[in-house]
């Protein structure tokens, strides 16, 4: 083993699941959980992530922080623990102590942070990580919309056991986070709230016999590639957030907010030039600009401005979760073809035949929206996709 | 011990040949031959002089070519050893390679082909002088246009995607020659079929529009029709698709590429389970390709050369690659002019090597035989489904249920979410009983993939043994995951590492590269 | 196997197949001959109409040549682990890596360059692939076409690369390229400078420095398409400026099969640029986690079927692999020396026929260029035309060449051509054409 791992447990994670709370954010939803029965499974599942890891580097030493938030669960795998972080109060921990343990396991010198929970720890782990600090989180949590995670603790504990040996590749994945008090209201708004960079398995075999790109990020620099060939000089541009959207940005150069809507001239010609005219763009900012944009051209029938969007999270989202900016009142104002969707065709088909959604706040955009979509897959490729409106 | 001898093992104690051969520019030792070549004779030298003295400024090498001196022994020991570390198709139960329809290829056909009358045959030869081969080639074409309901066939494809690539280079001629050539600018396909389609149609200058399954598993007729106008030129689509599927649509699929003008092409790849079942042309398309290599039963030669075949309608038939063979009476000739053919495909008249085969594949079988090969592909698949199903953690996912026609897509994702095993770690391991494994095109479309296709050449012995390692796999995986994470064990070499494989200043790609970028030479 | 399954018959199987496309009726194919040796018999039956070149004296080639095969190249590639593997691991299929990494590694010495792919198709498959390759690096759609290319090639070539390239055809003088009408057509357009050595007329081109260098000059990339018989003595193209180098490998080790045995090879110096171009496969050495192990894997697979500015880098499938193979065991056999005596023999023999074929009344050489292998003869001045000589020479035995004009003949020799041969040749075509002509030409 040549590097070292950092393993942070929010012990309370989940806990809200069983107990019907839809999340377990915040004390009070905690102990209402624990007067309703509810056992803490985040040790569990830690546990299964690190027996991958100490079947193959017996020896290592995990950083951790104490108690229920690692170092027990480090010792019950058989694994030694490095204390770095200890919690302040005695009885239950909070998202600031998963956040100032998460800042302490970096500078201990953890390569990677394995934590487990939902995505309200992965939040608060995102607040205390430094940039371009890997992270996989081992799912134990009730709300699952980041794509942070690794598929199961088992998958958890393997990438962290290759991670040790040596360099995985790394993509940027989403970290969304609702607000549990909305769920418990019946609303389901995600926001996106970071982009952080996660390792994968390139794969322990090479894929032959094959015409089609290899790798998943081969596969987004293509659809991103393809976003841009479709891209008219001189037209407006709204980039929503994502991760294929970051490289879409990347290949046009210029800054992008990864949460964030921005707004970009594309100028064409040499090298897909581009303008940056608008960072992080509010509903209020997009509705302004397109109203300006097209009381200067009262003689055009085309409103020269589209949406750049791409499927968020795994429940297929193209609008209304973590690019609420991009609003129906947004669309409505683009006209008659207001978006370009640019996703992998592996994102598709992670689908299994579910429909993409849009929740754009207005129903009736949602309706206009809803049919078969175009959705660009490289330069020449696309395919062709289901939407619905959720009810 | 003594006899007698106790009982085999469940598994087979396979173990790879592992002669440990160095690389060949290794075996050199300077002054041995492996072969003599003819000399010039002095009648010849005394004629024109020292040729090589005599060439132009420049034009002669500066110094000999760097290759290996060998004996002819040690190069025949060399490759004879490096062929023993190969698990050909004549060596294991073969059915792991889903889509490849790894059959049987018989010995009789290969004895067939090396007479002397076809290996120093020359393509530019009198045509009186080779009437066999020519009658040969013709009666496969009409055997195929019989498989396939087609009209006409051509076989000068070296390959099933170059087959493909003829099909989309047919379908653009056609519309250039209806003056349709600048509307027709999109191709549709499925993302389960064959991503050749996909990758020629966009080398022949289309943009492609792929469409996803239902949620059933079956091709989205709605988003067909969502999608298709004046601007397609072709849909593409194989059937059954690569899950083994068969898409009962498919009737309607043509209907509507026609009804919008564009062609129907049908990738058959995925034939070998509905010979004389169902055929390309009774479902209206209008130009199909077989690979040889697959459905008729010529060996896959490490890859290559296969062979393919387009067969097309009356329609297309104008458009098929030149020369053509025609027959009048009993003497076969070759037809060059064709003004509408996409031209050549290939240097002369295909893979002449694998359409002997082929023939004599056929002429072994007849129309009878050739569907108890279906019906026989077809049993042995549901029969390896069900085995395969009976291991936990093994799924087929869409239209679960029900039945399959010559291969199915499972997936271990179960398994992968129980033990954090992959599919490709699986298949390294397989390899340690003996058994070839292959899991899915990418991107993986069903999660952790594997795609089994046993043809119709396998016992139900042997389906046994191929599921009982995969079983034995799995249980591996749950109870000792070391064992598969570190495989290879068996194999002639051990886990290989590929990062310098992607790195432009560390990749090897021949042994100069290698002397140079490492040693300096 | 059906009860296991829960089925009633292998109908069952088929039920997502609607009646109306069911084929009711079996095929209708010739019957079956099932006893193998009845299938022997019929198809040697056949194939005995065929007259080889082995029972004629062949001066056949424009594309297809006769080269001896060494016993050993058929014994390695006849080899069932070899003819039946396909397409497993680099663990259970080690072998077949590493004989095709030899391949391309033997190519690699005999080409000079530093990457040779495993085989596609053919060549001309390789030349299509290797002027797409230069217009998706530059970025340009013009090609200039400097040499005479075989028909067939350029149909190949055109039908593959319409939508991407544009073709130029700038006419040979004596043979070979017109370099001053070539340089004078290349601009900021230009992908490529497409040199064909031989020729299809068998003249080498020695002005491919001239052409390396003025394609440079513009940005263009310089494509030689080839056959690498020769270049045991003869300077390879990259010595001389070529940025990528293709052809066919079906003369170094393959039969002639009746055209159906060519491989294309396309090679490039060790430049990411080229390399990341190549659609076809790569294999590179790799390391093991045993010491002194050679491993073997694709190199920089992302690239294959898939560009890195745009899609459509072709694909990737089933192509020639197993010829590959053979070629690397021809090489091997041949090793240095008998590459060097090969390309002297086969030079040789090349002028020592078109010396005397020249010296014919009537007969005229077409032009003046250095040729390997073949030449054009001009009958026009015997009056009498290549075809009725060809017609003449039948019932000799001897086939004298390809018919390629009213009065042109292409001749081909190889090294399985004596001095006897040719002066067996030159006999019957003065014979052929002596009642047109009445007298010898003067020494």
């Amino acid at each position: 083993m040549t590097r070292s791992i950092g393993l942070l447990i929010n012990p309370v994670a989940g806990i809200g699941g069983p107990a019907g709370l839809k999340g377990s954010d915040g004390i009070v939803v905690q102990a209402t959980a624990r007067e309703r029965g509810a056992r803490q499974n985040a040790r569990e599942r830690a546990l299964l992530a690190l027996q991958v890891l100490a079947t193959r580097h017996p020896a290592a030493e995990i950083i951790t922080a104490d108690g229920a938030m690692g170092a027990d669960a480090v010792r019950l795998s058989g694994l030694r623990p490095q204390v770095v972080y200890r919690p302040a109060g005695a009885a239950a921990t909070t998202g600031a102590d998963t956040t100032a343990a998460t800042a302490a396991l970096v500078d201990a010198g953890a390569s990677l942070i394995l934590f487990v929970g939902g995505d309200g720890t992965a939040r608060d782990v995102a607040a205390g990580l430094g940039a371009e600090q890997p992270v996989v989180g081992v799912p134990a949590g009730v709300k699952m919309y980041s794509s942070c995670f690794a598929v199961s603790p088992a998958a958890a504990g393997a990438l962290a056991a290759q991670w040790a040996e040596g360099a995985l590749p790394l993509e940027q994945r989403e970290i969304l986070d609702v607000d549990e008090d909305q769920i418990r209201e019946g609303r389901v708004d995600p926001r996106l709230f970071a982009m952080v960079p996660v390792p994968f398995i390139a794969g322990r075999t090479q894929s032959r016999k094959s015409a089609t790109p290899a790798s998943d990020a081969a596969a987004v620099r293509v659809a991103a590639a393809g976003a841009i060939a479709r891209m008219t000089p001189g037209w407006l541009y709204l980039l929503g957030p994502g991760g294929t959207m970051m490289e879409v940005a990347r290949q046009l150069g210029v800054p992008k907010t990864p949460l964030g809507v921005d707004v970009v001239r594309f100028e064409g010609a040499a090298g897909n030039a581009c303008t940056l005219l608008l960072a992080d763009a509010s509903e209020k900012q997009l509705l302004e600009l397109i109203a300006t944009f097209t009381r200067a051209r009262p003689t055009e029938s085309t409103l020269r401005i589209r949406a750049v969007v791409t499927v968020i999270g795994g429940q297929g989202f193209l609008l209304g979760r973590g690019n609420q900016q991009i609003s129906g009142r947004v669309i409505e104002a683009l006209g008659t073809d207001p978006l370009l969707v640019v996703a992998t065709e592996g994102k598709l088909a992670n689908l299994a035949g579910r429909p993409l959604l849009v929740d754009t706040g207005s129903r009736d955009v949602d309706l206009r929206l809803s049919g078969h979509i175009s959705v660009i897959t490289g330069a020449r490729s696309s395919g062709v996709y289901p939407v619905t409106a959720p009810q | 011990m003594s006899l007698p001898i106790a009982p085999k093992p469940a598994q087979r104690r396979f173990h790879q040949a592992r002669w440990d051969e160095p690389i060949i520019f290794e075996l050199t030792n300077p002054g041995e031959r492996g072969v003599l070549v003819s000399q010039v004779e002095s009648g010849i030298r005394d004629a024109v002089g020292d040729v090589l003295a005599d060439l132009p400024a420049g034009m002669r090498r500066a110094s000999p070519p760097a290759l290996p001196e060998m004996a002819q022994m040690r190069v025949l020991r060399h490759y004879l050893r490096l062929s023993q570390e190969n698990l050909g198709a004549d060596l294991n139960v073969d059915v792991g390679q889903g889509t490849c329809t790894m059959k049987y290829a018989p010995k009789v056909n290969d004895a067939l082909i090396r007479t002397t009358k076809l290996v120093d045959l020359h393509p530019m030869q009198n045509e009186a002088d080779v009437q066999g081969v020519l009658g040969l080639i013709w009666n496969l074409e009409r055997m195929l246009a019989e498989i396939s309901g087609m009209h006409s066939v051509s076989l000068h494809t070296s390959g099933g995607s170059t087959a493909i690539w003829t099909n989309i280079s047919m379908i653009r001629a056609f519309h250039e020659a209806n003056g349709e050539g600048d509307q027709r600018t999109e191709v549709v396909t499925t993302i389960f079929s064959h991503p050749s389609n996909a990758a020629t149609a966009k080398a022949a200058g289309y943009k492609v529009i792929t469409l996803y399954p239902d949620a059933d598993g079956y091709p989205d007729v709605e988003a067909l029709r969502a999608v298709i106008g004046p601007q397609t030129a072709a849909i593409m689509i194989t059937n059954p698709e690569d899950t083994g599927i068969f898409n009962p649509g498919v009737t309607e699929w043509v209907s509507l590429a026609h009804s919008v003008g564009a062609l129907a092409s049908y990738d058959q790849a995925n034939a070998n389970g509905i010979l004389g079942i169902t055929r390309a042309r009774d479902a209206g398309f209008d130009v199909c390709h077989f690979n040889i290599h697959k459905t008729f039963g010529t060996p896959h030669a490490c890859g290559g050369p296969g062979s393919g075949a387009n067969a097309v309608s009356e329609q297309l038939e104008p458009f098929l690659p030149g020369p053509v063979i025609t027959k009048n009476g009993d003497h076969f000739a070759l037809d060059s002019d064709r003004p509408n053919s996409i031209g050549k495909v290939a240097p002369f008249y295909g893979v002449i090597p694998n359409l002997v085969r082929a023939y004599s594949w056929i002429m072994a079988l007849g129309g009878e035989g050739l569907r108890a090969v279906a019906e026989t592909a077809v049993l042995n698949n549901n029969y390896l489904m069900k085995k395969i199903l009976e291991i936990p953690g093994a799924s087929a996912p869409y239209a679960t249920g029900r039945r399959r026609i010559e291969q199915v897509r499972y997936s271990w994702e179960e398994l992968f979410q129980e033990t954090g095993i992959t599919s490709e770690e699986i298949g390294v391991r397989a390899s340690d009983f003996g058994m070839h494994y292959w899991t899915s095109h990418h991107p993986y479309i069903v999660p952790q993939p594997f795609t089994l296709e046993p043809t119709e050449s396998y016992s139900m012995a042997e389906l046994d043994e191929y599921a009982a390692v995969l079983a034995e796999v799995a249980r591996e995986a749950r109870e000792t995951p070391e064992i598969v994470r570190t495989a290879p064990h068996n194999q002639t070499v051990h886990h290989i590492h590929h990062d310098d494989l992607d790195d432009p200043e560390r990749w090897a790609i021949t042994w100069r590269g290698y002397q140079r970028k490492y040693f300096g030479a | 196997m059906l009860a296991a399954v829960g089925a009633g018959s292998t109908e069952d199987f088929y039920a997502d197949i609607p009646a109306s496309l069911r084929l009711n009726r079996p095929l209708d194919l010739p019957a079956p001959l099932v006893a193998e040796q009845d299938l022997v018999r019929h198809v040697e039956g056949e194939l005995n109409h065929n007259v080889s070149t082995k029972e004629r004296l062949s001066f056949l080639g424009f594309g297809t040549y006769n080269h001896f095969v060494p016993a050993v190249v058929d014994e390695v590639i006849n080899r069932s682990e070899f003819l039946t593997a396909y397409a497993g691991e680099p663990y259970e299929d080690h072998g077949r890596f590493q004989a095709l990494f030899q391949y391309q590694s033997l190519m690699a010495e005999l080409l000079n360059m530093e990457v040779v792919n495993v085989p596609t198709y053919d060549g001309f498959q390789a030349t299509a692939t290797a002027l797409s390759m230069a217009g998706r690096i530059t970025g340009r759609r013009g090609v200039v076409v400097c040499s005479d290319v075989l028909p067939d090639k350029v149909s190949r070539v055109d039908d593959f690369v319409r939508p991407n390239l544009d073709l130029t055809f700038v006419p040979t003088i004596d043979g070979t390229a017109h370099v001053e009408a070539i340089i004078a057509l290349l601009g900021a357009d230009t992908a490529a400078v497409w040199v064909e050595t031989p020729s299809c007329t068998g003249a080498v081109e020695t002005a491919i420095r001239q052409l390396a260098d003025a394609a440079h000059a513009v940005g263009a990339i310089l494509v030689v398409g080839t056959d690498p018989i020769g270049y045991g003595a003869l300077t390879p193209p990259a010595d001389q400026g070529a940025d990528i180098v293709c052809g066919d490998i079906q003369a170094l080790g393959l039969h002639q099969w009746f055209g159906g045995a060519h491989g294309g090879f396309i090679a490039v110096h060790d430049d990411p640029r080229f390399v990341m171009e190549m659609p076809s496969r790569l294999f590179g050495l790799a390391s093991t986690d045993v010491a002194g192990e050679y491993g073997f894997g694709d190199v920089a697979y992302d690239r294959t079927s898939f560009a890195l500015r745009e899609e459509g880098k072709e694909w990737v499938g089933t192509a020639a692999a197993l010829w590959g193979i053979a070629a690397g065991v021809y090489l091997a056999l041949m090793g240095p020396q008998g590459m060097a005596e090969l390309a002297e023999t086969i030079l040789a023999r090349t002028t020592y026929a078109q010396a005397r074929l020249g010296a014919l009344a009537g007969v005229t050489l077409n032009d003046n260029a250095l040729h390997l292998r073949e030449f054009v003869i001009d009958l026009s001045a015997t009056g009498v035309d290549s075809r009725t000589v060809v017609d003449r020479l039948r019932p000799l035995a001897i086939d004298p060449g390809v018919v390629v004009g009213e009065y042109e003949l292409l001749v081909c020799v190889t090294e399985m051509t004596t001095q006897h041969d040719i002066d067996r040749l030159t006999d019957a075509i003065a014979s052929a054409t002596a009642s047109s002509t009445t007298q010898e030409k003067s020494a």
